[in-house]
């Protein structure tokens, strides 16, 4: 019973729910904000996401009389427990709390957003939106390769630290830094990529495009719904970034001063986030593919084949 | 307080329609929306989709093909939501009143659809941006709490199909 408690505690409300949407929330206005420094603006205030969701949540429901109703209304919750259960196992990694095999769970959790997207899209009977599933697939078809194959250089990189099989959970992973290293350095960067992705952001931003596609996915989502898949995605924007400082940036060490040093880690990943979101054009989906596929792809081949090296030979640096 | 009001007035996206203007207006409303003015800094942005807007910044006369559209959006637009009539062709058919192709003005056409709509005037040829600024300011302080309007308006008859 008391495990039971303990963790509906987790879930619902401290590394879980409640936890990660308010500092999902904060995460999504610093989104805003640096985007319009960038731009010599003022931009919104420090509120502004609350207050979205909240009109959101007053607003009417419309569901399009040609879609499918249930899963219309259904996948945008699946989408935000995916999330929730990815950042509550996230979070408790930080603390310690691990077992062998998360690691794989995380991979899966992290498909979920897009698979509801793509989901509540589809259901949703619009031309518009059935492009914008389209393209949302072609996009999670692009980057989950060379996301895995990074994954699997820094699995690479921690069998040389822990007991066999051990690695797989993201508590030894975090044992390290793995971006110290080259090969870990390139599968760095390449997730970092994917995450932009994932995340919905310029230059992948493809499946939303406002331009053509005017809301593309989301495009016949109103009111609560909306406001669902706004959570979800500031959500996102905590849970991606807290992935990759927990495998490749050495994790965040809840303990004294190393925490200010691991919040750190959080906010650069985030500004660097940011950043290439407010430098860069919208890229057209062949162009994503061959990106990812292409260029992302054969870099982490040459980092896995170098990782491999290093590990055998013993030699840390590659 | 109420909450839902209060949100409103601090996020609201809009949505804009154009239903026969000379574009002179429309480049004045995307002017608006240029980092100069920076209106996000009252959680004003631009969405795609009427779905997703809280306001429709409607610009022109209303002519005949128009007309049928404009209702289509405002019946898809998620309420409660506001319209701004935005010229002094949205607001009274302007230098086109005479015209044989009009239908409106903005607001006849959308008595039709709901006769409850909620209806703000921006005069000018175009109207300067900070007008509009002005404008969406006067119409958000003029919403009460106490007509309930977040959630009573929900709901509502709209008039299904006019036409
Ligand atoms: S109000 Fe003036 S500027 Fe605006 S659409 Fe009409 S004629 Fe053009």
């Amino acid at each position: 019973m008391t495990v039971v408690l303990q963790n509906a505690f987790w879930i619902l409300i401290f590394p879980g729910l409640a936890f990660t949407l308010a500092v999902g929330l904060f995460a999504s206005w610093l989104v805003r904000k640096v985007g319009a420094l960038v731009q010599y603006r003022v931009g919104p205030p420090v509120y502004q996401p609350l207050a979205d969701v909240m009109k959101l949540m007053g607003k009417e429901i419309l569901v399009p009389q040609e879609g499918h109703r249930t899963v219309f209304i259904a996948a945008p919750l699946v989408g935000l427990a995916g999330v929730l259960l990815l950042s509550t196992i996230l979070w408790l990694a930080t603390a310690g709390i691990s077992y062998v095999g998360d690691v794989i769970v995380a991979m899966y959790l992290m498909v979920f957003p897009s698979l509801a997207l793509i989901l509540g899209s589809s259901a949703s009977g619009s031309p518009h939106a059935a492009v914008g599933a389209g393209r949302e697939m072609k996009l999670v078809l692009g980057y989950e390769l060379p996301l895995v194959l990074a994954l699997i250089v820094v699995l690479i990189k921690t069998a040389g630290w822990t007991e066999p099989g051990e690695q797989l959970s993201l508590v030894a992973i975090s044992q390290r830094a793995s971006v110290l290293s080259v090969s870990g350095a390139l599968a760095f960067i390449v997730a970092l990529l994917c995450v932009q992705a994932k995340l919905g952001f310029v230059p992948f931003d493809i499946a939303e495009s406002e331009s053509e596609l005017s809301g593309g996915v989301l495009i016949e989502y109103s009111g609560a719904l909306l406001a669902v898949w706004k959570l979800m995605q500031a959500m996102m924007l905590v849970a991606l970034p807290l992935f990759l400082v927990v495998v490749f940036l050495g994790g965040i060490d809840p303990s004294g001063l190393s925490f200010v040093w691991g919040i750190g880690k959080f906010v650069l990943v985030l500004v660097l986030v940011i950043l290439i979101k407010n430098t860069n054009p919208r890229v057209r989906i062949d162009q994503a593919m061959r990106f990812f596929w292409l260029y992302c792809g054969l870099a982490m081949v040459v980092a896995v084949i170098l990782a491999s090296i290093g590990h055998y030979r013993g030699i840390a640096w590659l | 307080m109420d909450w839902n009001l209060w949100a409103l007035k601090k996020s609201v996206w809009v949505f804009h329609v154009n239903t026969g203007a000379c574009n002179n207006c429309d480049i004045e409303i995307v002017n608006l929306l240029t980092p100069k003015f920076d209106v996000e800094r009252f959680g004003i942005k631009l969405v795609g989709s009427p779905r997703h807007a809280d306001a429709l910044l409607v610009t022109g006369g209303g002519t005949r093909q128009a007309a049928v559209r404009l209702k289509e959006v405002y019946r898809q637009t998620a309420k409660p939501c506001i319209v701004f009539c935005m010229g002094a062709c949205a607001c009274g058919m302007g230098i086109f009143e005479k015209g044989y192709h009009m239908a409106g003005p903005i607001d006849t056409i959308l008595r039709q659809v709901d006769p409850d709509a909620i209806i703000a005037y921006v005069p000018g040829c175009p109207p300067k941006p900070e007008a509009m600024i002005m404008g969406v300011v006067k119409a958000l302080a003029a919403l009460q709490p106490k007509e309930k309007y977040a959630t009573e308006r929900m709901g509502q008859a709209v008039v299904a199909n006019p036409a």
